[in-house]
């Protein structure tokens, strides 16, 4: 069968049956999932592409116009990622920062990996229920892509501290000790030399995040709403520009997705989006990788 | 700020006679401000920390305290042993939870079933037998595979498989448990083959060239000697792969037909995240505060499941 059996002894019948249907075996389950691969992405693309024009990215839905557009979904998406990574910046790089620079009590550090844990183990849905609770009810932020961001905080948290802490634990222990020695103190010491050199780790958590956002749905659902229509962000006075920037609802690219699909059965749109979607996720993987491969080469 | 290093040389003490030595007092103040800068900072970090614990306070409170009412109400036994889910049933609704905690165990089971040896022969496939090129190629593609968001599953699920099952068994309607553990099989592929690959690259070399010296093929080397020595992380990859299957409420919403029937492969079902995601919506009063119970549940379980994986996770690192 292969060269090396020719100078050892010849297998029993046994060992052969075996070892054949093994490889077999293998080579069936990486053929399998290559075809399914292959299906998947080619299906999507198949379907989706025909549906796709500038003018389906561009505009808004319009039912005298018969106008199908997503441009409403793009805009919550992006103003979704926007807000989450404001706010879980700060958040998830100081809490890596606790946890690799500061934290000297050991139970402390355990009990916060266990949160972490527990909460990258949580399905979606918990948070989209959590968040709504919350959120939009007991702070009273009502359904709203603001309080999708606060639920989407609370997901992304343990890929953020995990990522910087990773990077940071990278920076070499001869930098701290030069710095302080020079008489910089602590929070001096990780401004100027520690986050400066683990800014890739921080970039590529940032990556991985804005993946999740981008294909998180049951949460948004939630909290955020199901509106296809362009939502209000503007306004004639500050007050109400302020209400309506931050109060501001609708349906991101997987919810619309959903409605196409579930709701209203309108699938060449469904597909559409999907492809949008797809095209999203491989770029977050070069990304992702890319930021990677720098990360690794420091 | 030119004494600080000397100072720091000399020991506190040191520091504190240099200071006050030294002509120049606006080092005193400035030092103070620096001082102060880091204990706030210091304050911050610590809260940043504490954030995950809060998180986690806050969820577990919410779940407990949201979830008790319709338990109290409906009996925990009719709850959970309950085989009628019908909250909205005008004048006598019934509350049982039963068909979907067995749906969604079965789900997982079948996904689990089909999806971990499968994902298991590919990382073997990826990690050993593989030329390295190849396999680098095709672990970009499965990664790519794990960025597709859950909807595009189940948008490709009810477009390709629910149409395909209707016509293969020749029913009425193809939602059915099957196409949803299909589905649930192909979106855990990812993770478990990311994980088992993990776990098999680290196996120490000696032991396999030790393995292929005493005359095994190689394919008996990776089953016999390299599979048995990555067990706990390849425990882990399942472990990691109920969790995710377990949560899954999107894709299989729009594939499992939503009725709240007792499991059976080709009947339309509602697992416990379809019943919370498909409900919520319009649901009123005790029909609300029963899904509020069924997500109290479906906690339970992701608890029991994570406390699992981190003893297999832990297991998998002492062992190394």
């Amino acid at each position: 069968m292969n060269s090396h059996e020719s100078i050892t002894a010849p297998l029993s019948a046994r060992r052969r049956g075996w070892n054949g249907a093994m490889r077999v075996l293998v080579y069936a389950a990486a053929a399998l999932i290559c075809a399914l691969l292959a299906f998947l992405i080619g299906y999507i693309l198949y379907r989706g592409v025909p549906n796709l024009s500038w003018q389906f990215l561009s505009s808004e839905e319009s039912v005298i116009n018969d106008i199908q557009g997503i441009f409403p979904a793009i805009v919550n998406t992006v103003y979704v990622i926007f807000w989450t990574l404001v706010i879980i910046l700060p958040l998830g790089v100081g809490s890596a920062i606790y946890l690799t620079e500061y934290a000297t009590n050991r139970k402390l550090v355990s009990v916060i990996e266990f949160a972490t844990e527990t909460l990258s183990g949580m399905p979606s849905i918990i948070f989209a229920l959590v968040g709504m609770m919350v959120f939009c009810q007991t702070l009273g932020l009502g359904t709203s892509l603001m309080a999708g961001a606060f639920a989407l905080v609370m997901m992304t948290l343990p890929t953020i501290i995990r990522t910087t802490q990773e990077s940071l634990k990278t920076v070499p222990q001869s930098y701290r000790e030069g710095s302080l020695a020079l008489g910089s103190g602590k929070w001096h010491m990780i401004r100027t030399v520690v986050l400066p050199s683990s800014i890739d780790g921080i970039v590529t958590g940032c990556i991985l995040a804005i993946g999740r956002i981008v294909g998180e749905s049951a949460v948004l659902m939630f909290t955020a709403g199901m509106g296809m229509r362009m939502a209000n962000f503007g306004g004639d006075s500050i007050g109400e520009f302020f209400s309506n920037f931050f109060g501001a609802a609708g349906s991101t690219l997987t919810v619309s997705l959903y409605v196409y699909a579930k709701e209203r059965a309108d699938f060449d749109e469904a597909f559409a989006v999907a492809v949008v979607l797809l095209a999203i996720a491989f770029l977050i993987n070069l990304a992702a990788k890319f930021a990677g491969k720098k990360l690794k080469k420091n | 700020m030119q004494a600080t290093p000397r100072a720091k040389a000399e020991g506190k003490d040191a520091a504190n006679v240099f200071v006050q030595e030294d002509p120049a007092a606006g080092i005193d103040s400035k030092r103070g401000v620096k001082d102060a800068m880091e204990n706030v900072m210091k304050g911050v970090f610590v809260a940043c920390g504490l954030v995950a614990i809060a998180f986690v306070l806050v969820i577990s409170v919410y779940l407990v305290i949201s979830g008790i009412p319709a338990i109290r109400e409906v009996g925990l036994w009719n709850f959970l042993a309950g085989t009628n889910w019908e909250p909205a049933h005008k004048t006598d609704p019934s509350f049982g939870i039963l068909p979907m905690i067995l749906t969604s165990v079965y789900g997982t089971a079948g996904a689990i079933i089909i999806g971990v040896p499968v994902g298991f022969l590919m990382a073997v496939f990826l990690s050993k037998v593989a030329n390295k090129k190849a396999a680098a190629v095709i672990r970009e593609v499965v990664d790519l595979l794990a960025g597709i968001p859950s909807v595009v599953y189940g948008l490709v699920g009810m477009m390709v498989l629910v149409p395909a099952i209707r016509e293969a068994f020749n029913l009425p309607a193809g939602d059915s448990l099957f196409a949803a553990i299909i589905v649930l099989a192909i979106m855990i592929l990812p993770s478990i083959i990311s994980v088992s690959e993990t776990a098999l690259n680290a196996v120490p070399r000696e032991y396999e060239e030790a393995s292929l010296a005493l005359g095994a093929t190689e394919l008996e080397t990776y089953f016999r000697v390299s599979a048995p020595a990555a067990k706990s992380g390849i425990a882990a990859a399942v472990v990691l792969g109920v969790g995710r299957a377990i949560g899954e409420a999107m894709a299989i919403l729009m594939v499992a037909g939503n009725v709240a029937n007792m499991p059976g492969l080709l009947s339309s079902v509602k697992f416990l995240t379809t019943a919370i995601a498909g409900e919520m919506g319009y649901a009123g009063d005790l029909h609300r505060q029963a899904l509020f119970s069924i997500v109290l549940v479906l906690f339970l379980f992701i608890m029991l499941i994570n406390a699992a994986l981190n003893m297999f996770l832990k297991r998998d690192k002492e062992g190394n």
